[in-house]
């Protein structure tokens, strides 16, 4: 079987080969289709992302707090429901339920829908790791914010969280990067990421391998970015003296 | 769209005819893929444990690889890969079957890579020192124990990997999933029909994370 690394510089609609493998003019080739792809992945993590974040350091802080039953059940309840659903089936809730219950979710794009169903399922992981992270605290560090007239948001602002994020960066790391992993999903519901890209242009070309190695690359490359990009956060952050054992790599 | 909720979607024949076919391949590949995963797994986990480099850096490579692509691209990759290599048409089931093999096999070797580190280095010199060999040392020292200490979290991994199962959508095999969806494209009625698909992985899922937190407290072995 012979490579055939040309037809991305293919047009998409007539599969001429373009000169400069990009198209002009508002034509576009499979390669700048596959950049574009890429863009939206890089897009829908992100985004999912930062509502993870949100939602899971809410979620996972009323997990703790001390004489609330009922955030603490509240919480409890918000991490099984998003984690024991699998994340296609959560899309679809998202792309067919959702709306059906809430007509103004009715407009909504594809690309929003993922991002939400993407984001709270991870805020559910994330929710896991920050109670897991306020609960490994030494119990001192909450009694000696009391000790010194903390109300139990500053106890938490200035004492609980700011340690706690420290130790759970390893899992962030790797939720980051699951998250990368998992918007792969968004395919089935039309949203052009890279998974959704290499699915129809193997169809339309027929070049499966090509196509499938440079969207494998892109993945990997992601991956490491953001590997690194953490570990660099990581040593950032750390506290002199204070360093997590084995809080290195963190796959 | 339909406005209202229609119960009596919710039928047998709902059952018998779209959701048992599904349920039974969906309970089936995560069965044959937890087996399968956890052997190979266990040889990956071994390869790179052993000290010897030819056998190191193949295993890292294929673990770390499979670690870092997204498995729906797993499943487009044996999809498209398997039939070209035996030169024969493969069905999305089979396809599916050996993906998820191969897939789980690098998550699963890192719970036993785990699992054999957590072993104390003195049990293996005491086997050693009887005059066991590698294999007797590992077949009846090292593994069962190893075995013992991760139970839980193979389990877990499991549980995971019954949600994965879902992902063969990509392919078109028929799972669960599917057999929920072609019943609400048949009945006209997708929302009753996702939402029942969400209660059923809810609660088959819930009560086997349940069984596994109390199985973890009953077997947990105290240091």
């Amino acid at each position: 079987m012979a490579w055939d690394w040309q037809m991305f510089c293919e047009d998409t609609l007539d599969r001429t080969v373009r000169e400069g493998c990009f198209g002009k003019d508002g034509d576009i080739t499979y390669l700048d289709w596959m950049l574009s792809a890429w863009g939206w992945t890089v897009s829908v993590s992100l985004l999912a992302l930062l509502l993870a974040l949100v939602a899971g350091v809410v979620i996972g802080t009323i997990r703790t707090l001390p004489d609330s039953k009922w955030t603490v059940r509240f919480g409890n309840a918000w991490v099984e429901v998003f984690r024991n659903i699998p994340l296609l089936v959560q899309i679809f809730l998202w792309y067919h339920v959702v709306p059906a219950i809430f007509p103004a979710m009715k407009s909504m794009s594809g690309f929003v829908l993922v991002v939400l169903a993407l984001g709270f399922f991870t805020s559910a992981r994330i929710a896991e790791q920050v109670r897991s992270g306020i609960q490994a605290l030494p119990r001192g560090q909450r009694h000696a914010g009391m000790a010194v007239g903390f109300t139990t948001w500053q106890t938490y602002r200035y004492v609980l969280l700011p340690n706690a994020f420290r130790i759970i960066i390893p899992p962030l790391t790797s939720e980051t990067m699951n998250i990368f992993k998992n918007s792969s999903v968004a395919f089935a519901v039309s949203v052009t990421e890279l998974t959704m890209f290499a699915m129809q242009a193997q169809e339309e070309t027929g070049r499966g391998v090509e196509v499938y190695l440079a969207v494998t690359g892109l993945y990997i490359v992601s991956a490491f970015t953001i590997n690194r990009i953490m570990t660099f956060v990581e040593k950032r952050v750390r506290v002199p003296g204070l360093a997590a054992p084995g809080a290195a790599g963190g796959h | 769209m339909n406005l209202s909720f229609d119960f009596s979607f919710y039928s047998w024949d709902l059952v018998s005819n779209f959701i048992l076919k599904g349920l039974y391949f969906s309970v089936m590949l995560t069965l044959v893929a937890t087996l399968g995963g956890i052997f190979f797994g266990t040889l990956l986990a071994m390869m790179r444990l052993s000290g010897r480099k030819w056998l190191i850096v193949p295993a890292t490579i294929y673990v770390d690889g499979m670690r870092s692509i997204p498995l729906v691209m797993v499943i487009l990759w044996f999809f498209l890969l398997v039939p070209l290599l035996i030169g024969a048409p493969i069905g999305a089931e089979a396809s599916a079957t050996v993906t998820f093999i191969a897939f789980e096999a690098a998550y699963f070797s890192e719970i036993m890579r785990a699992g054999i580190q957590s072993i104390p280095r003195g049990q293996v010199f005491a086997g050693q020192a009887l005059g066991m060999t590698y294999g007797q040392n590992m077949r009846l020292i090292v593994l069962p124990q190893a075995f013992r200490n991760m139970l839980p979290v193979l389990l877990t991994q499991t549980i995971i990997l019954f949600q994965d199962t879902s992902l063969v959508y990509a392919i078109g095999a028929y799972d669960m999933l599917k057999g929920f969806e072609v019943a609400g494209k048949n009945y006209g009625r997708p929302i009753e029909a996702f939402i029942a698909a969400a209660v059923v992985y809810f609660v088959i899922c819930y009560s086997l994370s349940w069984l596994v937190k109390r199985l973890h407290k009953k077997i947990a072995i105290i240091h």
